[in-house]
Formats: structure tokens, sequence, C-alpha cells
């Protein structure tokens, strides 16, 4: 690793130390800089799932050490994820994630859709920020076109992003209460989200799915009214944030529970190609938004958030303010929202308005040509990354010159995070994986895809 | 930085449209190269995936390089330089593997054992090559273009469609 930017930062505070009567179930914090460790120990215990029990598994064997499974149908895996655990007392020593009990063949679909009806395809990835989908999407598709965006397009989909990473952020700000077993926190994350899903509806004509961004712009104007909707979600959640704070940020219980739980490396997390709050966490400053500004993000101003120690209570306090700073984005949106079109004015691209295709024969055509055969995209590929809620979500795109890609692959972030759960898990209490599990925040329709 | 990969033999670089470099990297220097930007300062292996180019043969690739069937992309990510680079490997079928990265970068640990999984390619050395998505006795890989697409017959009267 080259430059002082990724030195491991030691944890400063005090390991929590549970010595019990049994004596061996105390919380082993683990060495700094032994990262080429860590990295082996995801691996090892990466076996076809038959060779587990027949004793080929390479640990030394005694009886304190055993494998025990967790999930899939866990409810407190965030969905589908399976772990197989190996514990010693009640310490994690290995971790083996297991996924793909929710795969769909995604990216083979994709390849039989057009590119008008990729979106709704992709949308359903990541079904806690699916706008973040649609945009890697059609940013890839238009990347491939080379279209411009009119600007007004440019910020409707900056203000619905955001808004969906409010929504999102509050969804994981429950279900990571319900897994500490603050319930309060569960119905309070739910309440406010429902506020964001409320306006999504009104804009999209649906809660979750919306295939609104598309490839060339959005697919209708914001409603009339729109400003004080967004106004009282800015207002409403920002007070709310402050609430959390006194729920749970400063309550020692919580705090107990979640500082100096998996901890993670600066250098591990980087190895590993950790992104998004658990990249950040330990103290990288690494947001897609402000190292590579997409979208109008280089044109309003925000904080990129970022933790010291890598544990599972930076990783809360970085979500929690992630929500302050887009609320703090959306503000800038709505007194900066530009007028003009919302998608492209290009007929090959996108479909003309209802009421021309009563009047035009050239409309209807192109009406009817994109909805059936779609449009040709040059042949090339590309890849193009956003800063999704869980990091950096990207899609590589390959098209051969047709209407519908060659090649779509989703880069899921969470996928990739969960790569970081046995380094995180490793030496921590069986009791404590279920907080770790919550960090991560999987949501396992993207990492199956 | 200047591209030192573009040194290495057999492997050139091309200007893309969205900003990102290409090195187009033999199957043997593939490792070296890859170890050489790491070095270079591309601390991060943001993504890898492989492609099947078996429908769409004639596609464009630089002179000197043999286009085969199968290719991997590896989407490099340089932190401190704050731009990516992409690495494309060609992968001939009759034998479709390539050396592992995860010694490089440990990260590519679920992405090279997806790429097996969809595509069958083999990496060599990786510690754990099993299927990732699909069942352990899954026959096939599902993203090669020979592999059919699963579909449920409707009936609209008696007309049988595709659909």
């Amino acid at each position: 690793m080259s430059g002082d930017r990724f030195v491991s930062r030691v944890p400063a505070r005090p390991w929590s130390s549970a010595e019990t009567s049994e004596g061996s179930q105390e919380l082993i914090p683990r060495s700094a800089g032994s990262a080429t460790l860590e990295h082996s120990v995801g691996s090892v215990l990466r076996l076809p799932e038959g060779a587990l029990d027949s004793g080929q598994i390479d640990v030394e064997r005694d009886d304190e050490t055993m494998i025990i499974n967790m999930g899939p149908q866990h409810p407190s895996t965030h969905g589908v994820l399976r772990l197989m655990l190996e514990l010693e007392g009640e310490t994690v020593l290995r971790t083996k994630p297991v996924v793909g009990y929710l795969h769909t063949g995604m990216e083979k679909t994709a390849e039989e859709l057009t590119y008008v009806q990729g979106a709704t395809n992709v949308t359903r990835m990541d079904y806690l920020s699916p706008l973040h989908n649609e945009l890697v999407f059609s940013l890839a598709t238009e990347a491939l076109v080379g279209v411009e965006m009119p600007k007004r397009a440019v910020w409707i989909r900056m203000l619905m992003c955001e808004l969906n990473r409010v929504s999102s952020h509050l969804m994981w700000m429950a279900t990571n209460g319900m897994d500490l077993g603050s319930t309060s926190m569960m119905i309070y994350g739910f309440r406010e989200r429902e506020l964001v899903l409320e306006f999504f509806e009104k804009t999209t004509g649906l809660r979750m799915n919306h295939n609104y961004i598309r490839p060339g712009g959005v697919a209708a104007d914001l409603p009339d009214g729109w400003e004080d909707d967004v106004e009282i979600i800015c207002d409403t959640v920002i007070e709310r944030t402050y609430e959390y704070d006194e729920l749970l940020t400063g309550q020692p219980i919580f705090r107990e529970r979640t500082e100096a739980v998996g901890n993670i490396t600066a250098e591990t997390a980087v190895a590993l190609s950790a992104t998004g709050p658990i990249l950040r966490s330990t103290g990288v400053p690494w947001d897609l938004r402000r190292s590579m500004p997409y979208l109008a993000y280089d044109q309003v101003e925000f904080d990129v958030i970022v933790g010291t120690y890598g544990d599972n209570f930076d990783r809360y306090s970085i979500r929690l303010n992630e929500i302050r700073e887009s609320i703090r984005i959306i503000r800038q949106v709505l007194e900066k929202m530009p007028l003009g079109d919302y998608r492209v004015q290009d007929r090959k691209v996108t479909p003309p308005p209802r009421r021309r295709i009563d009047e035009s024969m050239e409309a209807l055509i192109h009406h009817f040509k994109i909805f059936t055969e779609g449009f040709r995209v040059p042949e090339g590929e590309v890849y193009v990354a956003v800063e999704s809620p869980r990091g950096e979500l990207g899609c590589y795109l390959v098209s051969d010159g047709t209407a519908k890609p060659y090649r779509m692959h989703i880069r899921g972030p969470s996928f990739v995070n969960l790569q970081t759960l046995p380094v995180m898990l490793r030496g921590g209490m069986i009791a404590d994986a279920v907080a770790v599990i919550s960090s991560v925040d999987p949501v396992m329709g993207e990492v199956d895809r | 930085m200047t591209l030192a990969a573009g040194d290495d033999s057999g492997a050139l670089t091309t200007p893309r449209p969205d900003g990102d470099a290409v090195v187009f990297a033999s199957r043997d220097d593939y490792h070296a190269t890859v170890s050489d930007l790491r070095a270079n300062g591309f601390e991060m292996c943001a993504d890898l995936c492989a492609v099947d180019f078996l429908s769409h043969p004639g596609r464009r690739v630089p002179d000197g390089i043999a286009p085969e069937r199968f290719e991997v992309v590896v989407n490099l990510l340089s932190l401190s330089l704050k731009r990516r680079i992409r690495v494309r490997v060609q992968v001939p079928e009759s034998d479709p593997s390539v050396d592992t990265l995860f010694d490089l970068y440990p990260g590519t640990e679920a992405m090279e054992r997806e790429a097996y999984d969809m595509h069958g390619i083999v990496f060599t050395d990786h510690p754990d090559l099993t299927r990732i998505l699909m069942p352990e006795d899954w026959e096939g890989h599902p993203l090669r273009k020979d592999y059919g697409v699963g579909r449920v017959p409707v009936q609209f009267k008696d007309a049988p469609g595709p659909r």
C-alpha cells in the first residue's frame, strides 16, 4: 500500500474484555498490522459444503471448536444471507458467507431486454436504493450513446437519488436498531422512510422499483408542489435525526454494543475492495460524489463523513450523518433546480409526449419503434460507477451495436462488502455477529442479482 | 503516472470516451501487468468480470491482439490518483484459465468465483474456486452465450410463442 493515508489506526478505545467464569471468552483484540493473516481468514473456511463434516477442514480440531450455521432463514441476516461460523466457546473464529439464495439471473435477463426495458430490470437489484441502480444503468447507456442530459434532468436525478439515500439509510437505522434490540428505532426508522416513499409514489407512481430514471432523462417531471413536500421531508427528517441521537447515539447500552465491535483497518478494507460506509469508517475519505463527481455533485456543498476506528459505531454515525448531508444537498437542489426539459429531446432515444402521437405520424412511428425495438447503441464498452448508499455501484456495459446490451455486469457494493465480514467477525462474540452483519448493510437482492 | 503497463510486451493502451484507460494484456502478462499497476498506485480492484464474445466475434480490438471467445475485464481504481484503469485479457475457449489476482487484491475472491460460476473461467491458484451464486451441483455456466435462456411457454389461444 503506497502513501501514508492508509496507515492503520490502532483503536484508542479500551477493548471491552468480557472476562467470564469460563475464562476463554474474552474479546481478543486483533493485533494491528496483521493484514496478511486476516486476508487468508476469509478464504480458509471456503470449502465445498459437503466437505465440512468429513473432517477435512484445515483447523486444529478440539472439542471447543464447532461450526454453526446461521441463516438463510435467520431473521437478522437481512434476507437470505447464510453464514457458517466457526466458534470457540462464544468467540467467532472463521466465517464463510454463503450467498446465492436469491440469485435470479438478472445479468442474463438484461441481455434479453432492450435498453429501454433495462431500467425495469436493474431497479429490482438493490431494492432499498432502486433509483441508484437505474441511475448507473442510465449513465452507462448514455455514455455509450453519447447524449448529454438537460440540466433539469440531472438535478431531478440528484434530488431523487439523495432522497433515496435518506430512505435507505433510515431503513438501515431501523433494521440496525432492531438487530440490537431497540424496537423503537425500528418503528421510527420505518415511519420516516414512509415520508420519503410517499413522495416517491407521488412522483414516480411506485414506492419501490420505480423505473423513473431512464436512459435519456427521467420518466416524468416533478409533481406540482414538490418543493413543499421535499421541504417537509427535510425538516422532519433533520429534526428526527436529533431524536435518534438521544435515543441511540448517547445511550450507554448502544455504545457498549457498537464501539470496538467489528473493527476493520483501512488497509484491509482497501485490499478487500470495500467501499461506502465501511471504507469511510476506517478513515479513508472516499466518496465517489466527491472524488469522481458525476451528475452535478461538484456544484453542491456537502461533507464526506469519515470515521476513525472502523467499528460498528463509526459506521452507525457515518450513516446517521450522511442522512444530514443528503438533506443538505437536497436543500441546495431545492434552491438551484433549473427549469427546462426533464428528458433529452432526441426522438430516437425518448418517446414523444402522448399528445404528439395523435397529431403526428412521425411521433407515432418513433413511439412504436422505441417501445418495440428500442434504440440502437453504438458498439463499445463502458464502466460507470456511482456512490450508492452501500458503496460503489458500478455498471460495465458492452454493446455490440444492437438495441440490447451484449453484456451488462453490475458491480454490487453489498456483494463485495460482504467479504469484509469474516475479518470483522473474527475474534468477536457470537452475540455481536448480528450487529456486525447489520453494519455491513447487505441487500441480498443486489448480492445475488 | 505514465501508464507503465503499456511497456509490457503484448500490452497496449487505448484511451476511452469515458476517460478510463484500457490496457490489453496477454494471458502470460496479465498478473505482471496488474501487479505493475498496483505498484503504481492502483490500490483497489473495483470490479472483475468476464464477457463471452461467442456471438460478437467481430468486435474491435487493437492490432496485435487476437480476439478470443472470453475476456476477463478488471477495473482497477486508484484512490490516490482518483482514476480508473481497465485491464482486458483474452481467454481462449479451449483453455479458459487465467491467473488469480487474489494474492494482489484479496477482494477479487468473490468476483473471481462469480466469473467462474457464470462463465466457467478458471482462476489458477484461487484459494477456493467454487460456485458462489448457483447451487454446488449445477451444470453449465449460465452467462455463457450458448447457455439457453430459460423460458416458460405461455400460450395465447393456440399459438405457442417464445414468451
